[in-house]
């Protein structure tokens, strides 16, 4: 117990901005005031693999270590469609995957956004034109937002997370 | 013990067995024997490969030309790899299944049977499997007569009839998870029968991210097929993506510069460290130790971090390509990655000890998730799956290839088999992934960092293996005229670990899944395809 105690003071807090990110910081502070404003301090996300290659996964689960500490900023991910403000939609919208992204955004309280992640979910990126796959997460919904890159880098999708709520801010 | 001196001892049971070998290739699919067969014997030869001891590694089928389709599988012994091929007639696509020797052949046998229309007379399970209602019944992607678009407007409907097994009786309850998991994961179906607590039985539904990544392959040039590779599944981009090159170069028998293949390696073992410290960090989450998971994460981060510095990607996707790798390190990228290294080190001096003999964790992964030998061995499970249970096998040192057959690889070995024995050999593997790197950017070769492509002639085809983070990666490639694919089969390891879950989990708590199948962490997307 005393080594784990000793291990996490001499880690100290590694979320940034102690390090190199300073824009990070900006984001972060710049998110917060939004969703305090716009979401009463909570935004709801929950993530939904629609064919993804699991690039853009990994990328969701950076957000959520101690260097981005996405949670900080009033951002979080849920574990049903029912909790969430917005669903996270990745991967090329593969047909197998059509009828449960479906069921997940019915399953979405109104009112809802829908955010494109990664090249795929626009439009269908390296798998687009296959037999298998619709092309893009507008193919089957509205999208409010998208998320470009292969896969989006943490700092990407919280630019991209605070453009939502901006474009929504008493617009 | 020299290569393929058990061969001869092969074909004499083959002999034995009445399986007429018409026709046998050291040279076509270079460093693997190519034996051809006639169909109907290509059950009895799966018969003389397990009395042979021989692991089964893949099967893959291709479309030849109107008439002819032509059937592969790799089987594996002492390090050398041998495939076996038989023509088979598409007027009537019928022969016997090698599933009945080797259970890891099942599923591999129903994606062709889905793919292709082939069928496996005496196939234990007939269902299908990669196709759910994406395309109609009777249709078959990759034969030559479907269309990269597909077939137009159709069905896309949930798969509910799927016929799962079925167990009755007093106390026995269902319970159907996914394919929207409650984390942030890939989608999958699993279907649990237990009672109280205690799992019967598990039964795994996938194919929910199919990509049709095989077809989408053909008519591709050999960059595009790279960059597909990458994207099998992301978190083995570089692992797939030399796999690919390996085998297109294999075919166009194009020499590969050694200061590219050290980089590839380099390259490979930056992945292997990602992943394994994202799942140990992950593990420990699933049991509650959060102390753990947010220090595994904060490496992770740290070493994502100086990827991107250096190559120019958190996940280094397209940092190999055709003929070589995309980048070239200066010195001062190698004193970085060195300085990253470093670290790495000795922060894992302090933390694996603490993992290691956290009494809370012990109580939770000793015992859990047990996979015995015997299972391991029965389903062929390779990487760190079967470094746990006792099956030492490793493709970088034991069948050897650039640069590895040049460096002191070691791999560690656990026999208990449990989701603690996965955890230690994953971070057993971190440190020696760690001293590869020392020796690979100490002996960095000078020259170049790539040749040119050349495209080989029509018919030129390869076979990729190497030791991905998940163990033995398989890629096959055949070129058609002017540089285009006409085949790309890329095998996760994934393929041979997922049946191995369905196996551990007998007779643990339902709430200890989710710790179990993250020690496996068996892709979906690679899976899929």
């Amino acid at each position: 117990m005393l080594r784990i105690l000793n291990k996490i003071r001499k880690t100290g807090i590694v979320t940034e901005p102690v390090a190199r990110d300073r824009s990070l910081d900006e984001l972060g502070i710049e998110l917060k005031r939004l969703v305090d404003r716009r979401m009463r301090g909570s935004f709801a996300i929950r993530a939904v693999d629609a064919g993804s290659c699991n690039g853009c996964e990994l990328e969701i689960h950076a957000l959520n270590n101690p260097v981005y500490d996405v949670e900080r900023f009033g951002v979080h991910f849920v574990a049903s469609p029912r909790h969430a403000d917005a669903l996270l939609v990745t991967g090329p919208v593969s047909r197998h995957m059509v009828a449960a992204l479906q069921r997940s955004y019915a399953a979405t309280p109104a009112p809802k956004w829908v955010i494109a992640m990664g090249d795929c979910a626009v439009d269908g990126g390296e798998f687009r034109g296959g037999y298998a796959v619709l092309g893009g997460v507008e193919r089957v919904m509205a999208v409010d937002l998208v998320i470009p890159g292969c896969p989006p880098t943490p700092t990407a999708l919280l630019r991209g997370l605070l453009a939502l709520l901006q474009v929504h801010d008493g617009a | 013990m020299s290569r393929f001196d058990w061969l001869s001892e092969l074909l004499a049971r083959c002999e034995d067995e009445h399986v007429l070998v018409r026709h046998g290739s050291a040279r076509r699919l270079r460093p693997a024997h190519l034996l051809e067969i006639d169909h109907e014997d290509w059950g009895r030869f799966a018969a003389v490969a397990h009395s042979q001891g021989c692991r089964w590694s893949a099967v893959w089928g291709e479309q030849v030309d109107e008439a002819l389709f032509s059937l592969n599988a790799c089987f594996a012994y002492r390090g050398d790899y041998l495939v076996v091929r038989a023509p088979v007639a598409i007027r009537q696509p019928v022969l016997p299944s090698q599933a009945p020797w080797f259970p890891a052949a099942s599923r591999p046998e129903r994606h062709v049977q889905d793919m292709f229309g082939i069928v496996f007379s005496d196939h234990p399970d007939t269902r299908r499997w990669t196709r759910h209602k994406g395309w109609p019944e009777g249709h078959y992607p990759l034969r030559k007569d479907f269309p990269v678009a597909g077939l137009g407007a159709h069905d896309v409907a949930a798969d509910a009839d799927y016929p799962f097994a079925q167990i009755a009786g007093a106390g026995v309850y269902e319970i159907p998870v996914g394919p929207v998991h409650a984390g942030i994961i890939e989608p999958g179906h699993f279907r649990f029968q237990a009672v109280g607590e205690t799992v019967l039985n598990l039964e795994e539904r996938l194919g929910y991210v199919h990509k049709g990544i095989e077809k989408l392959a053909e008519g591709r040039d050999a960059a595009g097929v790279a960059r597909l590779a990458g994207r099998v599944s992301g978190d083995t981009s570089v692992g797939h993506t030399w796999a690919a090159c390996m085998a297109m170069e294999r075919a166009a028998r194009l020499s590969v510069p050694a200061r590219a293949l050290w980089l590839r390696a380099v390259l490979a073992e930056r992945e292997r460290i990602a992943n394994h410290l994202g799942d140990i960090g992950a593990v420990c989450n699933d049991v509650g130790f959060a102390f753990a998971h947010y220090q595994f994460s904060r490496l992770r981060e740290s070493w994502q971090r100086v990827s991107d510095e250096v190559f120019g990607h958190r996940l280094l996707m397209d940092c190999v390509i055709p003929g070589g790798v995309a980048r070239d390190l200066d010195a001062v990228q190698v004193a970085a990655l060195k300085v990253g290294q470093g670290t790495l080190r000795r922060e894992l001096d302090a933390l694996l000890p603490i993992v290691d003999d956290h009494p809370s964790l012990e109580d939770r992964l000793l015992g859990t998730g047990v996979l015995s030998l015997h299972t391991a061995v029965q389903l062929g499970v390779v990487g760190y799956l079967g470094k746990a249970s006792g099956v030492d096998y490793d493709v970088r040192r034991d069948h050897g290839y650039a640069p590895y057959h040049r460096l002191n690889v070691a791999s560690p070995l656990a026999t208990s088999g449990d989701v603690a024995s996965r955890v230690k050999v994953r971070a057993e593997e971190i440190g020696h992934s760690l001293a590869l790197l020392e020796q690979l950017l100490d002996g960095l070769p000078d020259g170049a960092t790539a040749v040119s492509w050349t495209p080989p002639a029509a018919g030129a085809e390869g076979l990729g293996l190497l030791e991905g983070w998940r163990g033995e990666i398989l890629c096959y490639v055949r070129f058609a005229a002017d540089g285009r694919v006409a085949r790309f089969f890329p095998r996760d390891p994934s393929w041979l670990s997922w049946p191995a879950l369905e196996q551990l989990i007998h007779g643990n708590i339902v709430p200890d899944f989710p710790v179990c199948n993250k020690s496996v962490n068996a892709s979906y997307s690679g899976h899929d395809l």
